[in-house]
């Protein structure tokens, strides 16, 4: 009986003692957080992408507390809903975003890029481009070993096994960039996914002359400039023998896309897929 | 026999071309000269489109301390300077030279003399190396008037010269040291004297015991010249290896030769140093080796920089109908080439041919733990370790596991019993961690 007694006692007392301590130390240290991060936090998808240009969605939760306006911070995976509800919580009003996606600036499928030589390396974008230019004419095209499949957390890009370049399921995309990190020839781009999913731009990021570009790719910019001349908003410039088009002065009206004659100017239009 | 201690394997040596004496490569209507032609800033282009040019006329300036002259290897105009694909397909500037004759500088010394005496002083020896655009030619292209002049606190004491030729198939430096053992042995004395050492060692491995012999009865007549015949194990070529097999000693990780006291030199740089030196010849040509199981006619060639790989394949019989990869360089260390119209530089070794079953890699299959890969690198790494983390990304893990002392010799992957690529990822975390190293500075 004695035995029970001691143990008991013995350990009570530890308790106590230790439970003490401890209380008295988290007073001691206590370190105050706003419990608007957690609110906050709790609306975020939890993606922890880093898209926002925070360390996770605590580092973007903490960022939204302590800034005065919402403006210039943006969950790209939330998007606006999720910004709505952000500024629900802290009572600060945020500007509507644009809706933005993943494109693929390049077209060099296989009918229009022969292969030239055979890469049997590992099969990774990264090191292919490490070691040369590419299984084709063209240095400035798709590698198509998926690099960028690999870094998207969305499951958005999976790689055409005809064409051998990736696609982009616009649904999925959250337009956080990781696949624009991971492209070693920087061929993926985040632009303004457009009304309806209508956009237009260049795919291709080939920036020799022409010649020598067509011939390494039928569907390659030769920067022939015809549709600098034919747009009428100054949206298309062009550097280094390959057009560009802003999409912030873009007004998608289509004439570039009727006069390129490389059919390097893709016009996308989809309609969106109710779910 | 000695050899260095760490790892290092024995492939088959395949000298298909050995003893093979050289032969002199014919000029093409065009030559296309690189002015990439070493490790560090591309030269900066002195003659314009329209200038003739005659041969060992300077056509690319040094731009930068760690950078070489570049020269024209034959006479002609300029017809442009534009880019052109390297054997990787990747864009370097050019000199496109549309060949007229084989008019030479009147500096250049022609006659077949063999000139031992030496009277210049460092300063001018240093200056003439410079002037001559030398590059270290076991592969590596490193500027050679650079590693000539270690820092002022720095004091070489042994100069060790890489007889080895450790890769298979090549035996363009074989060649060399037959046909030319006198000139590379006054070479060696000139580097002595540059760097003011009393010793140099020139190793070589035992499976040219034609060039031991060869050089030994000549070295007599050298003060301070010994041969070394080393046992035959690759990678004994890379500068720490062969330091470790001569002397006995480690380069610290991350440090150069010259903290041991070493210096060490390709024996085709200098034979072009002694050229350069004792006969105003700047570096415009070099040795290759042109072969593969199936080549018809597998030899050494002369060749000029700038002449268009291809025209040197014709003049050697030809591709191989069976050839399924064409590798610029040894089987080990070589790249394998995107075309090959591609121009010769000044770091060409070789053109093998390998054959349809060579070619193929095989199947990857799991790592199985089995440590060969630790047990064959030469500089004591653990492969499997830094593939993985490559895989993953851990770019910090794997500087601390020491990537940036990975040569590259491939000895991991020749090893590996599941045919993982392991190179291909360590060379990729390489770049990758060294990209990080420089953005830090």
């Amino acid at each position: 009986m004695n035995v029970i007694l001691i143990s008991l006692l013995t350990l009570g007392i530890l308790g106590a003692v230790a439970a003490t301590i401890l209380f008295l130390t988290a007073k001691k240290f206590y370190v105050y957080q706003d419990p608007l991060i957690d609110q906050v936090q709790a609306v975020l998808p939890a993606a922890n992408c880093g898209a926002c240009g925070f360390a996770g969605c605590s580092g973007f939760a903490n960022a939204c507390v302590s800034a005065t306006s919402l403006d210039a911070l943006l969950c790209p995976v939330g998007g606006n809903a999720v910004m709505q509800n952000v500024s629900a919580i802290l009572g600060k009003t945020s500007s509507e975003a644009v809706p933005k996606v993943a494109v693929l600036r390049c077209a060099g499928t296989c009918e229009h890029r022969p292969q030239t030589n055979l890469y049997n390396g590992a099969k990774r974008c990264s090191i292919a481009h490490n070691l040369y230019s590419g299984e084709t004419g063209c240095s400035f095209g798709c590698i198509g070993f998926g690099d960028c499949e690999l870094a998207c957390t969305f499951g958005a890009i999976s790689i055409n096994a005809a064409t051998q370049l990736p696609e982009i399921d616009e649904n999925k995309c959250t337009s956080c960039g990781a696949c624009v990190k991971a492209c070693p020839k920087m061929l993926l781009e985040i632009r303004k996914k457009g009304a309806e999913n209508h956009r237009i731009y260049v795919a291709c990021r080939n920036e020799e002359k022409g010649g020598i570009a067509r011939k390494s790719c039928s569907a390659a910019c030769i920067g022939c400039s015809k549709c600098q001349k034919v747009c009428d908003f100054e949206a298309i410039s062009i550097n280094n023998n390959l057009a560009f088009i802003h999409d912030d002065k873009c007004t998608l009206c289509g004439k570039c896309v009727e006069t390129c004659s490389t059919k390097a100017i893709v016009e996308f239009k989809l309609k969106v897929e109710s779910l | 026999m000695h050899t260095f201690r760490i790892g290092g394997i024995h492939p088959k040596e395949n000298k298909l071309s050995a003893g093979k004496t050289i032969i002199r490569a014919e000029i093409p209507p065009q030559v296309v000269i690189s002015l990439s032609n070493h490790t560090g800033a591309p030269a900066k282009a002195v003659v314009e489109k329209g200038d003739t040019v005659r041969v060992g006329q300077i056509i690319g300036e040094a731009n930068g301390f760690i950078s070489a002259n570049v020269h024209s290897s034959v006479s002609g105009k300029v017809s442009k300077i534009d880019s052109q694909p390297d054997v990787s397909g990747r864009k370097q500037l050019a000199v496109f030279i549309d060949v007229e004759g084989d008019e030479w500088l009147e500096t250049i010394d022609r006659s077949p003399d063999i000139i031992s005496q030496c009277n210049f002083t460092k300063e001018e020896i240093l200056a003439k190396i410079k002037n001559a655009g030398i590059v270290g030619l076991g592969g590596a292209t490193f500027p050679a008037h650079v590693k000539l002049s270690p820092p002022p606190d720095k004091k070489a004491n042994i100069l060790i010269i890489n007889g080895v030729e450790c890769e298979p198939y090549l035996t363009c430096d074989h060649a060399l040291m037959l046909c030319h053992a006198d000139e590379i042995l006054i070479g060696v004395t000139i580097i002595m004297k540059v760097l003011d050492v009393k010793r140099a060692v020139i190793g070589i491995e035992n499976n040219k015991k034609d060039v031991i012999a060869h050089l030994s009865k000549l070295a007599k007549n050298y003060q301070g010249i010994e041969i070394q015949a080393l046992k035959t194990k690759y990678p004994q070529g890379g500068e720490k290896q062969l330091i470790d097999a001569v002397i006995r000693r480690q380069v610290p990780s991350g440090k150069l030769p010259i903290e041991v006291g070493a210096v060490v030199q390709n024996v085709a740089t200098v034979f072009a140093i002694y050229q350069a030196v004792q006969k105003n010849k700047p570096l415009f040509e070099r040795v290759m080796t042109i072969t593969g199981k199936d080549a018809q006619n597998p030899g050494n060639y002369l060749v000029r920089i700038g002449v268009n790989l291809s025209a040197i394949v014709a003049q050697a019989g030809g591709i191989p109908e069976t050839t399924e990869k064409i590798i610029a360089g040894g089987p080990m260390m070589g790249r394998a080439v995107a075309s090959l119209d591609t121009p010769a530089v000044k770091g060409s070794a070789g053109i093998l041919f390998i054959n349809n079953e060579q070619a193929q890699r095989k199947e990857a299959a799991n790592c199985i733990r089995c440590s060969k890969c630790v047990n064959a690198c030469p500089m004591g790494l653990e492969p499997y370790l830094l593939m993985t983390q490559s895989e993953n990304s851990l770019w910090d893990k794997m500087e601390t596991n020491h990537v940036m002392d990975c040569m590259e010799c491939g000895c991991c992957s020749y090893v590996c019993p599941s045919n993982r690529p392991i190179l291909d990822y360590v060379r990729y975390g390489k770049t990758t961690v060294g990209g990080i190293i420089r953005g830090r500075k």
